[in-house]
């Protein structure tokens, strides 16, 4: 049995505007120790596909599918079962560190608040504990970091804390959500390698949500590649990277700027920009802005299943 | 030889703060930038890179004079922007624009796109006519690409990646000589980042414009820069030729900065390494002595401890701080 199972996801919300279609028919499994990456510009639903998961969408949004985790789904369940997952078995670290470390309490009571919640350890445990943690995530003085407060701490220091959180109550499944997105290149190249030596320690599936493609090529097996709310790609890492097959993806890793490659290698941008989710083309939802696009794109292509289970969305390539 | 624009010496900019509570009257020095300078030719591209709290936007205010320094010249056309009296140092500023990082927040949302991009003819020139001012906005529009019935509109009906057209139409419509771009495409998605470096290198080869491209990693720069400069605690580490540093970098510093960006490939990402650095830049308020550098260097040697390292020339020509830059060889491997 997978870990997850995510079928048939739809996340939506209501408007004044109308009903917004953040995520469409999203489907995946993930086993124990494996990594899947969810990529797309902002808008693209990654961060609203892993919170209509949990249960944390806004007032006015709906999820509806399945969503199981160890053959129970999550979708079913009331946040007072929710809560027996969340934070111990499935546990998941915030986009911005500022805004989710609570900044009247100091690191420790955050910290271990949770493992004294589900683990049921002492206090004097649970403290020992956090301060290993903070060790492994190589934060000089982890004594008296504890005793600090968020706004004391920098900005990696303070993602550093959010990454031993999520790793506490020793997760079976940990949801990062753009972990590295704020910070400095050193730091970022840290908080990387850390990750990847974390997992291979715990053997937790990860779910990593990234529009840094350089990060998700060191630390990820799978990639899900988003456009509007939909799956238009989904393979193994090697897949991704080095066969494309959607004109989305080719266009995404084209436009990474790359200091690997030759100096006068050009970047190339995707034309236009993302479209309105309360508005969605017909058909092919990139076909705007795809420079493959022809006749057939103003109907919707079916997802197309490759070879070695490499999934695309696309009408190029369907065998004639 | 090229025209040069700009000229800066030994540029400082420090802040005087207070320690302790409000009635305290023990003051320290922060010193934001130290000792700074470059020349920049009319046509060209300077880089500018370090980490969060390296001094890079107080050195790109202060190359605006919208913050007095404390220390050394900023020379535009050769006259210090420093001595010249508040009415001559407005005329000016029509030659310099900003644009910012945020391009959501650096446009008033009460106000359409035609009064945004018209703002700065309305202020240099209050006596332009109406049909000018149209005139010159549906011109800067279509410099970056907008189209004219977008006029009316406001900024939160636009993404992230047409804000920054924006703010750079603001920027273009007096005809700028030099523009500061301060991480311009950081809050951008990859896929529009490279849209907006095209349309900066495209305007740069049509109007003949200097550019001061700030960002805080080194892959967003090295498509659009000719030189670039890197920072650290408000010092300028290494200044050198884009292709030289990107090859075989000078500064310790520098080599570590690219050697920290993910590679966006699979197999040489699993086979990367750690780059050797460790811990967080140490505070402003309390450098370290010596080198700046010296707690993170993987090459330290007692002398970095004790002596600062002066920026100087190498035979190549161009500029490091560091002691051991003659007998390091700090080359980056490439692919492809």
């Amino acid at each position: 049995m997978a870990l997850l199972e995510v079928k048939d996801l739809d996340v939506g919300f209501d408007t004044p505007e109308g009903e917004v279609h953040a995520v469409n028919h999203l489907e995946f499994s993930l086993e124990a120790g494996d990594t899947l990456a969810l990529v797309g510009e902002s808008g693209s639903g990654k961060t609203q596909t892993v919170m209509g998961i949990l249960g944390l969408l806004a007032e006015n949004g709906h999820a509806s599918g399945q969503a199981l985790f160890k053959g129970k789904d999550l979708l079913q369940m009331n946040s007072l079962e929710l809560n027996q997952h969340r934070g111990s078995e499935i546990a998941m670290i915030f986009q911005d560190p500022m805004t989710s470390l609570n900044p009247y309490l100091r690191i420790e009571k955050q910290m271990i608040e949770v493992v004294m919640h589900h683990g049921g350890l002492k206090k004097a445990e649970a403290r020992t504990k956090a301060v290993e943690l903070l060790r492994a995530v190589r934060i000089a003085d982890p004594e008296r970091i504890i005793r600090q407060y968020p706004h004391e701490l920098s900005g990696g220091m303070r993602q550093k804390v959010m990454v031993a959180m999520g790793l506490l109550s020793e997760p079976e499944l940990l949801i990062a959500d753009e972990p590295t997105a704020a910070l400095d290149v050193t730091v970022k190249a840290q908080i990387t390698h850390l990750m990847s030596e974390l997992r291979k320690k715990s053997n937790a599936a990860i779910i990593l949500i990234s529009h840094d493609l350089g990060i998700v090529a060191g630390l990820c097996d799978r990639v899900l590649v988003m456009y509007a709310g939909e799956a238009v790609e989904c393979g193994s890492v090697d897949q991704i990277y080095y066969e494309p097959k959607h004109p989305y993806t080719q266009g995404l890793l084209n436009s990474v700027p790359r200091l690997d490659r030759p100096d006068d290698t050009e970047m190339v941008a995707i034309p236009g920009n993302p479209p309105n989710l309360l508005s969605l083309p017909g058909g092919c939802k990139f076909r705007d802005r795809c420079p493959k696009a022809f006749d057939a794109c103003t109907q919707s292509p079916p997802m197309q299943v490759g070879q070695d289970l490499h999934a695309y969305r696309c009408f190029l390539g369907v065998p004639t | 030889m090229k025209d040069r624009v700009m000229r800066v010496q030994d540029l400082a900019v420090h802040f005087k703060l207070r320690e302790g509570g409000l009635l305290s009257s023990k003051t320290f020095t922060l010193k934001a930038v130290e000792g700074v300078s470059f020349d920049l030719d009319a046509g060209e591209t300077l880089g500018i890179v370090g980490e969060s709290g390296c001094g890079k936007s107080t050195l790109a205010r202060a190359l605006l004079a919208l913050i007095k320094p404390s220390r050394g010249r900023v020379l535009w056309l050769g006259e210090d922007l420093n001595k010249l009296d508040e009415e001559a140092l407005r005329k000016k500023r029509q030659d310099m624009q900003i644009v910012f990082q945020d391009p959501l927040a650096a446009l008033n949302p009460r106000m359409t796109v035609r009064d945004i991009i018209a703002e700065p003819l309305w202020t240099f020139f209050p006596k332009i006519a109406r049909v000018q001012v149209d005139e010159r906005v549906r011109g800067a529009m279509k410099m970056v690409g907008l189209l004219p019935n977008q006029v009316n509109r406001y900024p939160h009906e636009f993404s992230g990646g047409q804000c920054q057209r924006i703010g750079i139409a603001r920027a273009l419509v007096l005809n700028p000589k030099l523009i500061v771009c301060d991480e311009p495409v950081s809050a951008l998605d990859v896929s529009i980042q490279a849209q907006i470096i095209k349309l900066l290198k495209d305007l740069q080869k049509k109007l003949n414009l200097s550019l001061v491209f700030i960002a805080h990693d080194l892959s967003v720069v090295k498509h659009i820069s000719d030189r670039v400069m890197v920072m650290y605690l408000g010092r300028s580490m290494e200044l050198s030729q884009r292709d030289a540093l990107y090859r075989k970098p000078l500064h310790p510093y520098t080599s570590a900065l690219i050697k920290a960006v993910p590679v966006p490939d699979p197999r040489l990402a699993r086979a990367a390494t750690d780059t050797g650095l460790t811990g967080d830049m140490p505070s402003p308020l309390n450098p370290p002595p010596g080198c700046v550098f010296h707690g993170r260097c993987p090459f330290l040697i007692k002398r970095c401890q004790l002596e600062v390292p002066a920026l100087r020339r190498m035979e190549s020509g161009d500029w490091v701080a560091c002691h051991r830059a003659e007998e390091l060889d700090l080359t980056i491997a490439k692919s492809g």
